[in-house]
């Protein structure tokens, strides 16, 4: 059995066809994006009032596929899991940084690919919100020699769930997924609930 | 009952009484995700490295700001970052391109479904312009907060996510968590 995945790290392609194979994976990506209602802000910040949970059940559903995917494929000896590149864990930068883009996300109603699917289907306030993060970067380099160090702190370098909790890489992956089935339920139950409270002060007014 | 038509046309209140109205529903969000699953799956395998989307905009940023005062870009590493070895172009880069392919793919979806025209997303009670601050002052802070968390919900989160990262649980533990704390101050703008 021959380990040859990812592909581009074997070789089997060079830079300029990997350009190729980006802009396909985008189509598909902002296709599925679109598809599933994120080119809607109204869509989209719904998912804070309980009243349609799709972020949330589509956001952990591709994780948890994806998650077990290259868990089955390291397994079976076809893919080097270990090639695969995410970035450092820089944890408090990436707390402050989460809160604040959270918060972003809620008042514009987007987040950065999202507003991208909702500047290609016409949404005028999509616009608005991609030259908001225009601005948001400027300010942030602007700024970056002052924040610098906060930046760079808390380095831990490349590191995973299982090896932060010093547990199995399967039984992560285990929590996980009994993880994002107890959120699915809690979702589609919080979405009842809502559904129900919407109709009872429809019939009170 | 289930009823297997249903997940590809996924019904939503919000559709039916605003102009947001389609000729195809949004389909079902579990199927969704699965297909953005397989999409990422993918890239991990076929790139190994996973899906982003606000790192473009800091090339953009970082162009722009070198063209109108390079003194300004050369003293700062974090500008110097997005502009390359000063060889290449900064544009010629994977998630560029990428990004280029999300814009056209959510095109074409939009397109078939009947949902590609100018509209404005929000809720009944707030004025397109207030509408449009919003999202201002929400793509700023978005822009700002991506920066300092190295990522979004695409390279943190998705990608971040199903890699087990541990920088990518924090951000989106955090992500949500800003998400709903602040939704009550908002609420005028969606609901």
């Amino acid at each position: 059995m021959d380990m040859n995945l990812p592909l581009f790290k074997f070789g089997y392609f060079n830079d300029e066809v990997s350009l190729i194979v980006a802009f396909v994976i985008g189509i598909a990506f902002g296709f599925v994006l679109e598809r599933g209602g994120f080119g809607s802000a109204r869509m989209l910040a719904a998912q804070f009032y309980f009243t349609d949970m799709r972020v949330f059940k589509v956001m952990f559903t591709a994780i948890t596929f994806a998650m077990i995917g290259v868990f089955y494929l390291s397994w079976l000896g076809y893919l080097d899991l270990s090639l695969i590149y995410y970035s450092d864990t820089y944890l408090l930068p990436q707390a402050l940084g989460g809160l604040i883009l959270g918060i972003g996300f809620v008042i514009g109603g987007y987040c950065p690919g999202t507003s991208g699917v909702g500047i290609a289907t016409g949404k005028i306030d999509a616009m608005f919100y991609g030259v908001g993060g225009l601005f948001g970067i400027f300010v942030f380099g602007e700024m970056f020699p002052w924040i610098e160090d906060f930046y760079n702190s808390t380095n831990m370098g490349k590191i995973n769930l299982p090896e932060f909790l010093g547990l199995d890489y399967g039984i992560v992956l285990f929590i996980v997924i009994l993880m994002a089935i107890a959120g699915f339920t809690g979702a589609d139950w919080g979405e009842k609930l809502m559904a129900k409270k919407k109709a009872s002060q429809v019939k009170e007014s | 009952m289930f009823k297997f038509k249903d997940w590809f046309h996924h019904h939503h209140h919000d559709n039916v009484r605003k102009g947001e109205l389609t000729p195809y529903h949004y389909t079902n969000p579990y199927l969704i995700g699965i297909l953005l699953g397989i999409v990422l799956l993918a890239t991990f395998v076929i790139m190994g490295r996973g899906l982003g989307a606000s790192s473009p905009l800091s090339t953009v940023v970082a162009v722009t700001v070198n063209a109108v005062s390079p003194e300004t870009t050369q003293n700062n590493s974090f500008f110097l970052g997005y502009l390359g070895d000063g060889e290449t172009n900064p544009f010629k880069n994977w998630l560029v391109f990428q990004v280029l392919g999300v814009i056209v793919g959510g095109f074409i979806s939009g397109a078939i479904a009947g949902r590609a025209r100018f509209i404005v997303s929000k809720g009944p009670r707030i004025s397109n312009n207030k509408r449009f601050l919003f999202a201002f002052i929400g793509g700023t802070l978005m822009g700002f907060g991506a920066k300092m968390a190295r990522g979004c919900t695409s390279g943190q989160g998705l990608t971040g996510g199903a890699l087990l990262s541990l920088g990518g649980w924090v951000f989106m533990i955090a992500t949500f968590a800003g998400a709903y704390a602040f939704a009550y101050f908002v609420r005028r703008q969606w609901t």
